[in-house]
């Protein structure tokens, strides 16, 4: 069980974070490739979550009305998990519009709440962060600490 | 203008100025005493904070710059702070500190714990003999500090030094005047326990040791 590598995607689709924290799981991409790969999975995201049959504005009127309260229907989410033979990829989108996506071992359990943490300490140390600039690239030592120290700590588990 | 009603002037006096909660009762109404229920969230300081050091930063020419500023905005609170917590002393011990010893514990014991909920790790004195003004309050991870991350090319900045400025305006309140700032010292070698400790360094002005020998002899 092992989480390979972490990105986070802006809400204009350019690439603000990008750690590797396990060499061997995947081939390493050069800078460009991973700023076209963050570019291509905000274009296909937008795309599914375009299809997301419930999205349309019916079905949004109806789950208001049934519900009777004032609730916002959930947001379409799009594209959430890609599997391949050797990883799985997580996406995680925030209310802002920021993507999360893990990548890990077909077997890990419990992504979410990997996920969850993640986002966690990305609202503690970076958007408490006095000196980082919103949409810009992450570039903040705490969270690069707490992270590391995290991630470590389930691929020994 | 003059025809607007009165009503109308008001509303826009109270849309300029501070707003009150709808029942009247300002932080002036609750008692002085009570410290029980006075814990406020983290996040929400966190953010306010990190508002704080955004604002100072507009228009600084350097870090030295930015600190000052940090400094001033605390040196208010340390002042009406002295007042408070001398207020919320036990009847016999409510004088104000007379000696060094005695301002250096109350703000390591009192002052930290009502602000950080916890006491200052250490208090020293300066041990080289060309600086007795000095002393140092060490803090291994300053709660100001908890979610800021330095960008390397300002390494020197400590954003504490809004912590510096209330005990700074303290040690002026309590009449001994004196310069505080905060350094870095952790942080030098990978995975030190406390790579945040933040030493506040306080010299006190001459005037204050030449009374302090003065008070000592008699």
């Amino acid at each position: 069980m092992t989480v390979f590598a972490l990105i986070i995607i802006n809400k204009a689709g350019g690439l603000i974070y990008n750690r590797t924290f396990h060499e061997a799981g995947l081939n390493k991409l050069s800078t460009n490739d991973y700023l076209v790969l963050a570019g291509t999975f905000h274009g296909v995201h937008a795309i599914t979550a375009r299809l997301n049959p419930l999205s349309n504005p019916a079905a949004r009127r109806i789950s208001t009305a049934s519900s009777g309260a004032q609730t916002r229907p959930e947001p379409p989410s799009g594209l959430e998990v890609l599997e391949s033979e050797n990883f799985r990829m997580q996406c995680f989108t925030t209310l802002t519009g920021i993507k999360f996506l893990l990548f890990t071992d077909t077997t890990q359990a419990n992504v979410d709440l990997t996920m969850r943490r993640v986002y966690d300490m990305y609202t503690d140390y970076v958007m408490k962060n006095p000196f980082y600039q919103l949409e810009m690239p992450v570039r903040c030592d705490m969270f690069e600490r707490k992270l590391a120290s995290y991630i470590r700590e389930i691929n020994n588990r | 203008m003059a025809n607007l009603g009165p009503g109308k002037a008001a509303i826009s006096k109270e849309q300029a100025g501070l707003r009150y909660p709808s029942n009247g009762k300002t932080i002036y109404h609750r008692p002085l005493h009570r410290s029980k229920t006075a814990e406020l969230s983290q996040s929400s300081f966190a953010y306010l904070f990190s508002e704080m050091v955004s604002y100072a930063q507009r228009r600084v020419t350097g870090i030295q710059d930015l600190e000052k500023r940090l400094n001033l905005q605390g040196h208010p609170v340390g002042l009406k702070l002295l007042d408070l917590l001398l207020t919320r002393e036990p009847a016999r011990t409510q004088t104000r500190p007379l000696t060094i010893i005695a301002l250096l514990h109350l703000i390591k014991i009192n002052l930290w714990t009502h602000l950080f909920g916890r006491q200052a790790d250490r208090l020293e004195k300066s041990s080289n003999p060309d600086t007795p003004d000095e002393y140092m309050i060490v803090d291994n991870e300053p709660l100001v500090n908890a979610y800021i991350s330095v960008p390397r090319e300002m390494s020197q900045l400590n954003c504490a030094a809004f912590v510096a400025g209330i005990v700074e305006g303290m040690c002026d309140g309590a009449m001994f005047p004196a310069r505080v700032t905060a350094h870095t010292v952790g942080g030098k070698e990978e995975g030190e326990m406390w790579p945040g400790k933040t030493v506040f360094l306080v010299k006190f002005q001459p005037e204050v040791l030449e009374r302090e020998a003065l008070i000592g002899k008699g």
